[in-house]
């Protein structure tokens, strides 16, 4: 009886309920039911019978609207996976600890905690083209022209790439040096080389975090607004679903039909976690098959 | 000193979900006693010692304390002191208030508290160490802490959770003399669990064998050693040799029993009958090498020797009876052809199982 | 193995680079909150403060830190409360539904806030506190009730439940035992949880900005706003006030990494514990 055991099933008592009960009726009260109640808010359209999937018609027949999701598209996967794929690489590579680890990972933990709205206006300056990137290359002589990086599509992807590579990186920099060092040193004492040792060893073991930090990555940056208006071009290139649903709450006072495009945000979410839950298993048949070849 | 009880009365179940792991696990402990609960991890004794101590409650039972029915009240108001394996001293506290913390709960004047637990840590050897924290303490020091911190508060019971398990063995000697030397001095009621039988010989007045949740056997540590109730005890204490027999004539107080490799003859053991089948059991230390008196004899080579410093423990492959364990002081080789001697008064005959 | 060097050098080559560019763009804005005026050249010919004097006055910043402060204050403190006895539980206890339960307390943090910021903006409307402080506060504790309780969940894993059954046998009621023993053991927990939902909150845009109305915008909304006001606002003083909000969220970073290391501020994918 050195500690409680955990293969014990108690019951929840009292004490436990009341515990548990605040915090727990919280999220049901806040999370729970405002999504319930979005969805059931979607099918009640302003301008409709009741029930009906009206607004959810008028996205996908209104090209303005339907197009957000390929846009949005558009921006969250090549920036998720750049940010995996770098992500992976410097961990990786720093799995054993560097120098300055402490430095750095304090250092990039900043565009984290400074979040999107301020990092965006320091985009805005920075790369503008009075800033001091085009001022740069502009001296240097390398362009003759000023770079257009803001108020486009690619001072979205930047501003998405400044938030999310931090956190993804700090997040597989974490998971990959949790696992066994002392499987590395087998391997290479049994004579493989480090190529090897990535691709037969450590990357079927990451691989379930990489999914994940995929899969989280995918799903913030497919919500992406603020960095979508202030660096982007909210009307064009980079409207966001996320602009199409707030513009209807907010600007159209349509909350109903605001609710769908929620609702529709939050299935392309769900959807692509599936094809990602998917995609891992298929990955995880594979190496397992492939590890316990002779 | 203490408050003293007369009498602790048990008798507990405890499953989970579909286990039992203790099945209606009778016990009655006199004021005053040292009783120890012996087995194998997972046999139920640390439960045992949880039900007792309120900590965990019984699925079936009763916990009767003196006249008193005791099994709902819970574990502060039982006045039992408790005794963890890892030591549980607060981390965040010194010694000094690690010890006081149970008289500061009973708002009991400073003075008096100074004084009863300057007292205790004297008791304990550890005078001096008041404003140390558990971090800066050895594991034996640690464990002393953790004993004064319970002593103090002049329990009703002691209960001892494997206390010196987390102790290298040289300390593991030096805690037991002192605890059995408090106990001496306290004369407290204490309810001991491990699973080290040399802890259990030299501290109890009484040992309670458990396995998988059954009461395997109570008696005194000279019973429970050299009169082991079935072969899980004479196993677990240290009888080697096991021998399948069939029972024969009885004479007087000896039996003859057939074996593989003859005939022997050993004390007769109650509850057993002519035809029989039982088991033959000996410990290493006592079996003897050399003819001796003409029965009882078994030959073989040694296989196998390991040394023990004073002693050697030896595998003997015997013609007929399989392997043989014999701890002698000796000195016999690997190849050695040997003749063994089973001594008559220091066989055990025990049920077959 | 000057394979493994050139490897070496190139990741701390790429990582200069980043830290440069994020140095620039902090900087940038540093340099022109205090610039006179400031066009096309490194650095601005004239430097003053009266731009931050312009933004305390022209977008009532006084009003909104202090705004700004309450609601982070509030958050804070209610997500503690109520999350430290649900940690506790979780970390204590096994249960059937527990696994659901986690689930549930993650879905917050899972899904973006725009996702369901504007269905929860939408039922709190409904209910009177759209555009309020409370209605800012209860939204933002969405996502960070569930945070305190994740950050907690491991500090108390760690307290060993021998602790508190000692204190049990040695006489502790449930009240005594929480007062004497989880509290003061539970302190650094409680100061990294704190911390880290005192930065989440200050910094947290989708939620504050869906419920905020006038008299209830944060520090950060207020940015926003005066942002996409455009070319009304001198560039300057709209960096003034990101300045100022910097230096906001700063102050609290550098308290929260005394207690924290800058791994356990982002999310601890499932591993086994360290």
């Amino acid at each position: 009886m050195a500690r409680a055991r955990t293969d014990e099933r108690s019951e929840l008592d009292l004490v436990a309920i009341l515990c548990l009960a605040p915090s727990l009726l919280y999220v049901i009260c806040m999370f729970v039911y405002p999504f319930l109640y979005g969805v059931y808010a979607s099918l009640q359209p302003v301008k409709g019978p009741a029930w009906s999937l009206k607004n959810y018609i008028s996205f996908f027949t209104d090209a303005y609207q339907y197009k957000t999701i390929v846009t949005t598209f558009e921006l969250a996967l090549p920036n998720s996976i750049a940010v995996v794929l770098l992500g992976l690489f410097f961990a990786y590579n720093m799995r054993r600890g560097i120098w300055a680890e402490r430095t750095i990972t304090t250092i990039l933990v900043l565009p984290i905690s400074l979040g999107v709205v301020f990092l965006s206006e320091g985009i805005l300056g920075f790369y503008g083209t009075n800033g001091w990137l085009n001022q740069m290359l502009l001296g240097a002589g390398l362009i003759h022209e000023p770079l257009e990086l803001t108020h486009n599509f690619i001072g979205v992807i930047l501003s998405l790439f400044m938030q999310n590579f931090p956190f993804c990186f700090l997040m597989l920099l974490g998971y990959i040096s949790g696992i066994d060092p002392s499987l590395e040193s087998s391997a290479r004492m049994l004579g493989a080389g480090p190529w090897t040792i990535f691709r037969r060893v450590m990357l079927p073991l990451i691989a379930p975090g990489l999914v994940i930090a995929f899969a989280l990555v995918f799903v913030m940056s497919f919500a992406v607004f603020p960095s979508a208006v202030m660096v982007g071009q909210p009307a064009g290139s980079t409207r966001s679903i996320s602009i199409a649903a707030y513009q209807q709450a907010f600007e159209q006072y349509d909350m109903s039909y605001a609710s769908a495009i929620a609702v529709i945000m939050g299935l392309c979410q769900l959807l692509a976690l599936i094809v990602i839950v998917l995609v891992r298993k298929r990955m995880t048949i594979a190496t397992t098959m492939g590890v316990g070849k002779r | 000193m203490a408050d003293s009880i007369n009498k602790l009365r048990v008798s507990i179940t405890k499953r989970y979900g579909g286990k039992t792991v203790l099945d209606r696990f009778p016990l009655e402990i006199r004021g005053g006693e040292f009783v120890t609960f012996l087995g194998p991890s997972g046999c139920g004794k640390s439960t045992a010692l949880g039900i007792i101590a309120g900590l965990v409650p019984p699925t079936e039972g009763e916990i009767w304390l003196d006249d008193q029915r005791i099994d709902d009240l819970p574990p502060e108001k039982r006045g039992f002191g408790m005794v963890f394996q890892n030591y549980a001293l607060f981390p965040h506290l010194t010694v000094f208030d690690n010890v006081a913390f149970g008289l500061s709960l009973q708002h009991r004047p400073a003075e008096e508290i100074k004084e009863r637990v300057t007292t205790m840590l004297g008791l304990v050897r550890l005078a001096g160490y008041e404003d140390r924290f558990p971090g800066q303490l050895s594991g034996g020091q640690q464990q002393r802490v953790a004993i004064a911190r319970a002593l103090v508060l002049h329990p009703r019971l002691m209960l001892f959770d494997e206390p010196l398990s987390n102790l290298d063995a040289k300390l593991r000697v030096e805690m037991r003399a002192e605890i059995k030397q408090l106990h001496s001095r306290l004369k407290l009621t204490s309810i001991y669990v491990t699973h080290d039988q040399a802890e259990a010989l030299s501290l109890s007045d009484r040992i309670v064998v458990l396995r998988e949740g059954v009461l395997m056997q109570v008696g005194t540590p000279q019973e429970i050693h050299d009169r082991p109730a079935n072969v899980f005890v004479a196993d677990f204490m240290g009888f080697r040799n096991f021998f399948d027999v069939k029972l024969g004539q009885a004479n007087g107080g000896q039996i003859d029993v057939s074996a593989k490799s003859g005939t022997y003859r050993t004390r007769a053991a109650e509850g057993l009958t002519i035809g029989q089948d039982a088991v033959l059991a000996i410990r290493p230390d006592d079996v003897k090498i050399g003819g001796g008196d003409g029965s009882n004899k078994l030959r073989g080579k040694v296989e196998l020797v390991e040394y023990l410093g004073r002693e050697i423990e030896a595998a003997v492959m015997t013609e007929g009876q399989g392997r043989v364990w014999l701890r002698t002081p000796e000195k016999i080789a690997l190849g050695d052809a040997i003749d063994l001697t089973l001594p008559a008064d220091k066989l055990v005959l025990l049920r077959k199982e | 193995m000057t394979r493994g060097r050139t490897w070496q050098l190139v990741i701390y080559v790429f990582l200069l680079g980043f830290i440069v560019n994020l140095a620039g763009i902090v900087s940038h804005v540093v340099v022109s909150s205090f610039a006179k005026r400031w066009f096309g050249k490194p650095l601005p010919p004239a430097f003053t403060t009266d731009w931050f004097t312009y933004a305390w006055t022209n977008f009532e910043l006084g009003q909104v830190l202090l705004i700004t402060l309450f609601i982070a204050l509030a958050v804070v403190f209610i997500a503690l409360v109520i999350g430290f006895p649900a940690a506790y539980i979780l970390a204590r206890r096994n249960f059937r539904v527990k696994p659901i339960l986690m689930l549930l307390y993650f879905l917050p943090l899972l899904i973006p806030q725009m996702t369901y910021g504007i269905p929860l903006a939408t039922t709190l409307y409904k209910f009177g506190v759209g555009g309020t402080v409370p209605g800012v506060i209860l939204a933002v504790l969405v996502p960070m009730v569930p945070l305190a309780v994740f950050i907690l969940l491991p500090f108390f894993e760690q307290i060993s439940l021998n602790l508190e059954w000692s204190a049990q046998m040695l006489g502790a009621t449930r009240m005594q035992i929480f007062r004497r023993v989880l509290l003061p053991l539970m302190v650094p927990g409680i100061l990294t949880a704190g911390l880290l939902v005192l930065v989440n909150t200050i910094s947290n845009f989708e939620l504050a900005f869906l419920m905020a109305g006038g008299g209830s915008q944060t520090l950060v909304v207020a940015l926003y706003y005066n942002v996409f006001a455009g070319g009304v606002r001198p560039v300057y003083s709209i960096d003034a006030m990101a300045v100022i909000y910097m230096v906001m969220v700063m102050s609290v970073l550098l308290v929260a990494l005394r207690f924290v290391r800058p791994t356990q501020m982002v999310f601890r994918l499932d591993q086994p514990r360290r």
